[in-house]
């Protein structure tokens, strides 16, 4: 069965037709491989043939990653999500540099070899655009992928910015810092300085390798558990400062409106949320043993508890998690499930470290409004098995 | 006044977050602590770290005034950072017909993409329950420097930070008129621009969600 939800999946997802090409193409390979002298050694890997993951670019500006085809936690740094505002730009990390200035006692360069000089660390978080919902309308014929392909989860390397804080001598007075980018929108956010003493890094490091164009290189921002559009990509200016800047992306884009008539604003933590990746469209079930599994995170710190129903929400049984839960970081949960045939609506709930509980989307619509689905939504998401084995994504509408 | 509050508010979040902060200890401390107060127990932890980080690497080179100024063009709040120069909406109109009506409308009402221009009916703010009310500068930008900040960065698109700084404050004042904000004859410069009242500005609350103590049973936020 998993070899037909592969083939099924390959190519772009929720595409079936695809999904058919790339089961021909399997047929290229010899029935007998153990007959046929294989390929040679080569300079660099690729995937198998068969396997053809894909982002799926929605317009110009953003491509999801295809959860559905993934395993374990680590996303391949050319299936992680992008989301950009003037385009990916190209930086040659030779001319690249990263200037500090504001309220310092030293406002200093830094080369991308200086970043790299500096003590490293390595991280594994999950980056989400707080945009990442797709699940608003009445399409039921919608993939994890659609549903919620802004999220991505790397190992991080880079350095702490309060190392580079250190150096440049940071007033302590100085209470938020702008980033700035090097892209064409030349994108600004104002973080608080406390975030630099928290956990924040200059990142260069992205699983293994150099970060990814599409995810900031040379350099980037990285505000572990904080909306994505925080964490500015190709980094090239720092500039403390003792209030925020009010930048267009932080002001007119980035803020939620709240059914009390405000305005959430500076709304940076990415409040806790699951998503069963299988069984999700389109896949048909077969009758029998049914591992559900999913992913499930929280900028707040750790998974606690990742609770699934099977029955619409009536009753839900905790998941088994997948050790090591990782602070700020995608966590796959399992739960074992015998399908015997009929409908039902399968879902997953999740509670982090903070005892903060995945809502419901009738609980964010008190709190946020029937309109304000552009950020932070996070509602629990359901899955309709249909007594024929198809699986469609439970629409509710907003 | 309440706008003072506001800011007030934000930067009292930034403190509380400070304050919240496990590892956060006050920077000019981080950089005494270079030797281990003689105060200290001789329960040392026995595995010493291999060795002390330095309060500085001496990593980089300063940066010079000129590279400071060539990259330093954020516009905040209370108008720092704004260029001498000024535009009036007579200068402003020609620029935005030729190069921005074409992604924001005639009249920054008609889109394609985001509509600029337009008051909703007694400044109300009712984004939350009406998907349909359009987000502009005049109905939801807390701060009329934003505009110049953005434009001057960002904008156009084919060729993003080529105006000049008089042709942006030409853009922000005729955007300014087109909301209604300012009359068609004021003239928009360093000082007048951040006095500019914005009917969304003092709608925008800073989020508490991460807040050490969360308000007791609240689930949705």
């Amino acid at each position: 069965m998993k070899v037909s939800r592969r083939a099924l999946l390959a190519g772009a997802a929720g595409v079936v037709a695809l999904g058919k090409t790339a089961a021909m193409q399997a047929s290229q390979a010899p029935s007998d491989p153990s007959k046929v002298r294989g390929k040679p050694s080569r300079a660099l890997g690729q995937r198998a043939p068969f396997e053809k993951p894909q982002r799926q670019p929605r317009g110009v500006a953003s491509s999801g990653t295809p959860h559905q085809d993934l395993y374990g936690t680590i996303t391949p740094a050319d299936l992680h999500f992008e989301r950009h505002h003037g385009g990916v730009p190209e930086i040659d990390p030779k001319t690249y540099s990263l200037l500090i200035h504001g309220m310092v006692e030293r406002p200093m360069v830094f080369t991308l070899a200086d970043l790299k000089r500096f003590p490293s660390v390595s991280r594994v978080h999950f980056l989400e655009c707080s945009g990442n919902f797709g699940g608003r309308g009445t399409a039921t014929e919608l993939t994890p992928q659609q549903l919620a392909g802004l999220t991505s989860t790397s190992e991080w390397t880079g350095v702490a910015l309060a190392t580079l804080f250190r150096e440049v001598g940071a007033s302590p007075k100085a209470t938020w810092f702008l980033a700035e980018g090097q892209d064409a929108a030349v994108l600004t956010r104002s973080i608080p300085v406390s975030k630099a003493h928290d956990d924040a890094l200059i990142a260069y490091g992205q699983n293994g390798e150099a970060i990814r164009p599409e995810q900031g290189y040379p350099a980037r921002l990285l505000l572990p558990g904080w909306e994505g559009n925080s964490n500015v990509k190709w980094l090239r200016r720092i500039e403390l400062s003792d209030r925020p800047f009010m930048t267009r992306e932080e002001t007119s884009k980035y803020t939620e409106p709240m059914a009390d008539g405000t305005a959430r604003i500076f709304s940076f933590l990415m409040d806790a949320r699951s998503l069963i990746t299988y069984p999700a469209y389109p896949v048909t079930l077969s009758r029998g043993w049914v591992e559900i599994n999913g992913i499930a995170w929280t900028g707040s710190g750790k998974i606690r508890r990742v609770d699934v129903s099977t029955d619409g929400g009536a009753t839900w049984t905790p998941a088994r998690l997948q050790e090591p839960v990782l602070s700020k970081a995608h966590t796959r949960f399992r739960h074992l499930w015998n399908w015997t045939g009929g409908e039902a609506v399968i879902m997953s709930r999740a509670v982090d470290e903070t005892g903060y509980v995945q809502p419901t989307r009738d609980v964010l619509i008190a709190a946020r409004g029937v309109s304000s689905v552009g950020y932070h939504v996070n509602p629990i998401t359901g899955w309709l098995i249909r007594p024929d084995g198809t699986v469609v994504y439970r629409a509710e509408p907003w | 006044m309440k706008s003072a509050l506001r800011l007030v508010a934000i930067g009292v979040l930034g403190l509380i977050c400070v304050a919240g902060d496990r590892n956060a200890v006050p920077l000019a401390a981080q950089a005494r602590t270079t030797a281990p107060a003689k105060a200290q127990p001789a329960k040392a932890p026995a595995k010493a770290p291999s060795a002390k980080e330095p309060a500085r690497f001496g990593i980089g080179r300063p940066a010079t005034p000129a590279e400071i100024t060539a990259w330093d063009i954020d516009v905040g709040p209370d108008g720092v950072g704004l260029p001498p120069g000024r535009g009036t909406p007579a200068d402003g109109a020609p620029i935005y017909t030729s190069r921005c009506a074409g992604c924001h409308g005639k009249t920054g009402k008609e889109g394609p993409n985001d509509v600029l221009a337009g008051r909703l009916p007694g400044d109300a703010f009712p984004f939350a329950r009406d998907p349909r009310a359009p987000k502009t500068i005049g109905s939801y930008w807390p701060y009329a420097t934003t505009a110049f900040d953005y434009i001057r960065r960002a904008m156009p698109p084919d060729a993003p930070g080529s105006l000049k700084d008089n042709e942006v404050y030409g853009l922000v004042a005729y955007l300014l008129f087109l909301n209604e904000l300012i009359p068609a004859d004021a003239s928009i410069d360093a000082t007048s621009l951040p006095k500019v009242k914005m009917p969304a500005h003092d709608r925008f609350v800073p989020d508490t969600r991460g807040a050490p103590k969360p308000a007791p049973g609240a689930k949705s936020r």
